[in-house]
């Protein structure tokens, strides 16, 4: 698929952001859709799956989402496909979460 | 699904909240499964893998060879297979040319061998320019090539991942396996940098 994942050659993405002594994951949430990405697909879809869930990301968004965001569509996408997790439980508990506060 | 562009911080990071609540509450995920793994990749797994990989080589050439021939098999001998590091080609530096290895398509990238990736190597400025001006993007690495060496780059995918075999410094001839893998850097053997010599202190 020729989507906004193929990016060889592409013009105009800037200089390369170069990041000394950069730690593995920048937030906990990184840490924590990876780890959530890894976990699932060890035991419930193939890592090539999320990947391609990522190149399913419509372009706009693929080309202003930083990697980890592009993997939190990926799980998203996923665990709703496999019938893990529906997009309705989501946003109904961080709906639950935000009036807790 | 709504734009992610500028999404703060805090919303996503309630998001990811919430979908660690509803995972670890049906039991498809465990909290200390998710430590586990987070452990793994911050303090485990990381560039000093693949410099054990290249200090060998350097040390014992028929191993060299085998790692050149069949990187998949010469890094299995040595148990440090791991998962996204399956298929393995490693190429060699030398005085004549200069590897570079890239994802154009995604960032795959040795994780077993080399840790997770650097944001450099994820970004899409890198994506993009490492196959058209490979010069260029070393240039804002601090690497000059000089236009007698050809530079190669090699195009990661899903199924196979590459290593650099960085040259050896010259200096170090009298220098153990450990005291070499300790002068190898991630980036020497993605091939944005080359290994610089043991800084010498002049007090001995």
């Amino acid at each position: 698929m020729n989507g906004p994942h193929d990016l060889g050659g592409m013009h105009g993405m800037g200089p390369i952001p170069i990041e000394e002594n950069e730690p593995v994951f920048h937030s906990e949430w990184e840490a924590k859709v990876f780890a959530m990405s890894f976990a699932t697909f060890i035991n419930y879809f193939p890592v090539d799956e999320t990947r391609h869930a990522s190149e399913q990301m419509p372009p706009g968004d693929y080309l202003s989402s930083s990697y980890y965001e592009r993997w939190l569509y990926a799980l998203e996408l996923l665990l709703s496909k496999h019938s893990l997790v529906t997009p309705a439980e989501i946003e109904a508990r961080i709906t639950e979460f935000r009036n807790q506060n | 699904m709504t734009s992610h562009h500028h999404r703060p911080e805090s919303d996503i990071a309630l998001r990811v909240k919430a979908i660690e609540s509803l995972l670890v509450e049906k039991g498809i995920v465990d909290p200390a499964a998710l430590d586990a793994i987070i452990d793994t990749y911050e303090n485990k797994v990381g560039p000093h893998i693949g410099a054990q990989i290249v200090a060998k080589a350097w040390i014992e050439s028929e191993f060299k060879q085998r790692l050149l021939t069949d990187g998949t098999r010469a890094i299995s001998e040595l148990g440090l297979t791991g998962f996204s590091s399956e298929h393995m080609v490693v190429v060699e530096n030398t005085s004549e040319v200069h590897n570079l290895i890239v994802c154009t398509l995604c960032s795959c990238y040795p994780w077993a061998i080399l840790g997770l990736p650097p944001t450099w190597y994820k970004s899409f400025s890198y994506r993009s320019r490492a196959v058209i001006e490979p010069r260029q993007v070393l240039q804002e690495f601090g690497l000059a090539i000089p236009e007698q060496v050809e530079v190669r780059v090699w195009d990661s995918n899903a199924d196979l991942r590459y290593l650099v075999l960085p040259e050896r410094p010259a200096g170090t001839e009298n220098l153990s396996e450990a005291d070499l893998a300790a002068l190898v850097t991630r980036n020497a053997m993605i091939g944005t940098a080359k290994v610089q010599p043991p800084i010498v202190s002049a007090a001995a």
